[in-house]
Order: structure tokens, then sequence, then C-alpha cells
């Protein structure tokens, strides 16, 4: 049995609360994956069925075929809180896909500056200045805008610009673990470049590209609202926040829960993973690139 | 200082060269003819193949790079078959409300992001850096579109303050203006935090203390100045992403800037005025880069001895 003090005691609990208060992110999240993978199979929502004699109900109405519409209907009758669950599938979707589509991509390009150097490094850095004299958000805008509206396409719209933080925490990581001596020691040894860098240089870039991961995860999924709030990219079909809040704009007058809750939702989930990515960058330092 | 500026000038017209390029592959890579896609689905079969031999579509690609180039270097990116005007006027008719917009949006930010850095910096560690770094995060992650809705909601339908959208008046500037100056806020605070937690750390802020001055003294004395660098930078850097915010503030709240002449631009293929908007924009983030630049150089003599 260990004895503590007590002025001790209570420095342990507030760093005990501290830690458990960091854990809260990381719940949360989980239940944003948990929503959006199981809720559209407990939930139905069609897009499509507007009935109009249940439109602009009040949270916690009952619709005319009997159920309750714990967030109020939209204007054509829809169900909010169905929009939300459905919602946070396609943001999910989009943002997992596109963070993963970025991340190979930057690894691939950083790690292949940072190693070889050169005129292929110069290229690459001129490359990045020229995708960063647009803002991001504008780029994905117009390439959205240009091609036939799909998932797909607002994929690439946000990968765009989306590789360039991984590649250059990579390129950085790589930068200065091939100058360690074990990295000299392997390829004096004659191991190939591609296996020194997959197996010595590589592993050390795991830690800031997962704290790098959950930041651009956060931002994809705001700038993916950001393009359905304004009408462009995903197809009408869909179902999405940015959708949602957009719809909404119009009857805030009348019906303010139909833009409010969608981007509560969405400011929720974008929080938690700001402070997760927060957590994560302070424990594997470096990743802080923007 | 002078190699300098021509290094850096020269660097800024390869990014914008890249940055037409880039443009020009966008429009080229869109589907549909691209005569069609600037003069708009309506146009007459006769204006088509006038545009079509202006273009010289039918000849090399390489050359009608080389025109494309030409003209952009003269801003001439034919005209807006919408709105009745070339493209480069309807683009210089809407840029005043962005500046407008920006600026107003830039000092908030500075304003609020050196008080809450300063805050968090002044004692770093403790709950209340905490309390502000949590701040910060959160108000990043609120998409700026639903706050700008929110805001509409509480200050002109609920309390009717101010105006719900358009520029009638001063007082139409204001909730844009605050709705943008939240993620940049943040991004000026926590600049200001670490620069200001840096400095409070060195020997020069010791000797100041424990000559008697007041932490207050000490800040408004001493840090502050060396903080304001990295601000300044930060400012001239972020305000490529400052314009990208606008473009979606700007239609939150019908604000007649280049953000709204972009989206609806886009939304009805009018791809002259994409193309003149884009670069533009473009432009003004390249220039406002090269001047921090220059001004970091100029506000620390350590920069300038290094290039």
């Amino acid at each position: 049995m260990t004895v503590v003090p007590a002025f001790l005691s209570g420095l342990v609990a507030a760093r005990r609360a501290r830690r458990r208060s960091g854990l809260v992110p990381a719940v949360v999240i989980g239940l944003y994956l948990l929503v959006a993978v199981a809720g559209p199979l407990l939930i139905s929502y069609d897009p499509v069925r507007t009935p109009l004699e249940d439109r602009l109900l009040s949270p916690g109405a009952v619709t005319s075929s009997g159920g309750t519409a714990p967030l109020g209907t939209d204007a054509l009758g829809r169900d909010v809180f169905a929009q939300v669950v459905y919602g946070a599938r396609t943001s999910v979707l989009i943002g997992l896909t596109t963070v993963t589509v970025c991340l190979l991509v930057g690894v691939a390009i950083g790690c292949v500056a940072g190693y070889y150097r050169g005129w292929v490094d110069s290229v690459l850095t001129r490359l990045v200045d020229i995708l960063q004299a647009f803002p991001g958000i504008l780029l994905a805008i117009v390439i959205a805008g240009v091609f036939t509206p799909s998932l797909w396409v607002i994929i690439l719209a946000l990968s765009v610009t989306g590789w360039i933080s991984f590649a250059r925490v990579a390129r950085s990581v790589v930068l200065s673990v091939r100058e360690r001596y074990w990295v000299d020691a392997a390829r004096l040894l004659g191991v190939r470049p591609r296996r020194l860098l997959g197996r010595h240089i590589m592993p050390f870039t795991v830690g800031p590209l997962v704290a790098m991961a959950t930041l651009e995860f956060a931002l994809v999924v705001l700038a993916e609202a950001g393009l359905s709030f304004l009408g462009i990219g995903l197809p009408a079909s869909s179902v999405s926040w940015g959708q949602t809040v957009a719809n909404g704009k119009e009857y805030l007058n009348s019906a303010w829960w139909i833009s409010a809750a969608p981007g509560l939702a969405l400011s929720v989930l974008v929080i938690s993973v700001g402070l997760l990515g927060d957590t994560l960058t302070a424990r594997y330092g470096r990743a802080r690139s923007r | 200082m002078l190699t300098l500026v021509i290094r850096r000038l020269l660097a800024g017209v390869v990014v914008l060269w890249g940055a037409a390029t880039l443009i020009f592959l966008i429009v080229r890579v869109a589907p549909g003819d691209p005569a069609t896609v600037l003069l708009g689905p309506d146009a007459e079969p006769a204006q088509m193949a006038a545009l079509r031999t202006r273009l010289g579509l039918d000849r090399p690609i390489l050359l009608q790079y080389g025109d494309y180039l030409g003209r952009t270097l003269h801003l001439d990116f034919g005209d807006s078959y919408r709105l009745a005007t070339s493209a480069m006027d309807a683009v210089v008719s809407r840029l005043p409300a962005t500046v407008d917009l920006t600026l107003t949006s830039a000092v908030i930010s500075v304003l609020a992001g050196l008080l809450l850095g300063s805050a968090a910096g002044i004692r770093a560690g403790s709950g209340q850096d905490r309390i502000v770094t949590t701040l910060t995060i959160v108000l990043q992650s609120f998409p700026t579109f639903w706050i700008g809705i929110m805001l509409i909601l509480v200050f002109a339908l609920g309390l009717r303050l101010l105006p719900t959208s358009g520029a009638q008046s001063l007082s139409s500037l204001v909730l844009p203006a605050v709705t943008l100056s939240f993620p940049f806020t943040a991004i000026v605070a926590r600049v200001a935090r670490s620069g200001i937690a840096e400095a409070m750390a060195e020997p020069y802020v010791q000797t100041a203390l424990s000559k008697g001055l007041t932490p207050r003294e000490v800040l408004t004395g001493h840090v502050l100045r060396n903080a304001l660098i990295p601000v300044t930078t930060v400012v001239g850097l972020q305000i490529g992403a400052l314009l990208g915010g606008a473009v979606v503030v700007e239609n939150v709240f019908a604000w007649p800037g280049l953000g709204t002449l972009v989206v609806e631009s886009v939304g009805n293929r009018d791809y002259a005025v994409v193309q003149a908007a884009t670069l533009t924009i473009a432009a003004i983030i390249v220039l406002l880069n090269l001047l921090a630049d220059l001004l970091y150089a100029q506000l620390d003599p350590r920069i300038r001895a290094a290039s």
C-alpha cells in the first residue's frame, strides 16, 4: 500500500482527471464512426420521399406516419435527424478516403524528395508553391464545379492540395533521418535505396503522419461540408451536412433547427478531431507545419 | 536586400506562370468543348465557330497554350457570356468588396488574437494557457458557413441589431467580418502565444522582471515587439486562407465580392470569369506573400543576414 501525502494526492487526481478528459474526444469520434456505420442500418431515410404534410415540423413533433421527428423536419417534410445520421456517413466516408489518398500520395512524394533531394526536390517545392498560390477551397470549388458531380470528384478536388502537408512532414523526417549513423551503416552494407527507405527511414514518419492525418481529416470534413453548402460537388441525391445547412437557410425565421442541427453535429466532430490531433501533435511533435 | 527582392520577384513570376498553366489545364480537361465551356450552354453555332477560330482551337495545343499565356499577360480573359462585360471588368468591379471584408476581418483577428495569445503566452503551461489553447482549437473547428448562419439567426433575426445580408451600409460588414475572423483569430492567437511564451523565457525578460517591472509592463514594453514579428508574417502568409474563407463567407451573406462571383460563375460554367477571378486571387496571394517575406526580413535583421 502506498502512502500519498495530501497535497500530492490532489495533484495526482488532477493529472488523472486531465488524462481522462483527454479521452473524451476519442470517445466522441468513436460515436460518430458508429453512427456513420450503423446509423443508416437502423434509420431509413429516402431523400426523394417528400411527405409535404409534415413540412417544417418542430423538434419532437409527431409526423403523419405516426413516428416522432426528434430534430424536426425540413421544408419538404424530410426528417432532420435522419439527415444528420446519413450526413455523418457521407462526411466520414469522404474524410477517410480523401485522407488515405493524400497520405499515400504525400508520403510517396515526400519520401522521394527527402531521400533523393536535388532536382526532384526543387521541382516539387515549386509545384507546392504553385498549388499554394490558390486558397485550397477555391481550387476545390473550381475542380469540383467543372466536373460532373460525384463522390470521386469531391475526393479528387480535396486531394489536389491535401497531400501537401503529408509530403512536407514525410520530407522533413526523411531529410533528418537519412543522415543518421544506422542509415549510413545500412547503406554501406549494401542495402538498396527502396529497402533503406522502407525499413530504416519510413518507420520514423509514422508518429508525425498519424498526428497530421487527424488534423487533415478535420480540414477535409470541413471543406466537404463547405462545398456541399455552396451546392458544388455532390449529386443532389446524396445527403450531406453542408447541404442540409444550406437548405435550412431560407427558413431560419420559422425553422432554425434545419440549419442548426447538422452544423452542430459537424462542429462537435471537427472540434473532437482537432482536440485529438492536438494531443497527438504534442506527443509526436514536428507535424505542426501549417 | 536588393538581390533578395529580385530573387523573390522571379520566384513569384514562376509561381504565377504555373498557376495560369494549372487553370488552363483544368478548363481544358473539363468535359465538353472549350468553346461551349467559354461561351456557355446557350451559345449560337456561328458564335461558337467564331470563338473557335479566335481561340485557335483547331491548332496544336502547345500553340493554344502560348496564345493563352499571351492573352493572360494582357489581362485578357475574354468576355463573360453571362454578365455582358469582359471577365476582367467583372472581377475588378467585385474586388473592392472582398478587400473590405478581408481587411476588416484581418484587423479583428489580429486584435483578438493578440489579446488571447498574450493571455496564454504570459503564463505558459498555466490553466489560463490551456483554456486559450483549447479555445483556439474550437474557434478553428467551427465551419464558417454555419457560424455565419447562427450569427444571422441571433443578431439579425433574433435581436434585429444587424442586417442579414447584402452590402447596403457599414453595419452589413459586421457579421461577415466577424464570421471570417473565427479561424484567423485562432491562428494569430497560436502564433502570438508561442512568440510571447518564447520571449518570456529570454534573459532580458528575466532582467526586466527582476528590476521590478510588472509582467504587464514587460509584455507591452519588451515582449510584444518581438512577438509581433511572427504575427506579421503569419498574417501575410495566411492571407490566402483568409481569401479562401471569404469565398465561403461571402456566399452566406450575399456579399458582392469575388467569392460570390466565383461560385456563381462556376455554377453557370462561365469559365472566362472563373479564370480571371482565380488568377487575380492567386496574384494577390503571391504579392502579399512576397511582401510578408520582405517585411519579415526588414523587421528581423537576422533573416536579412542569412539570405
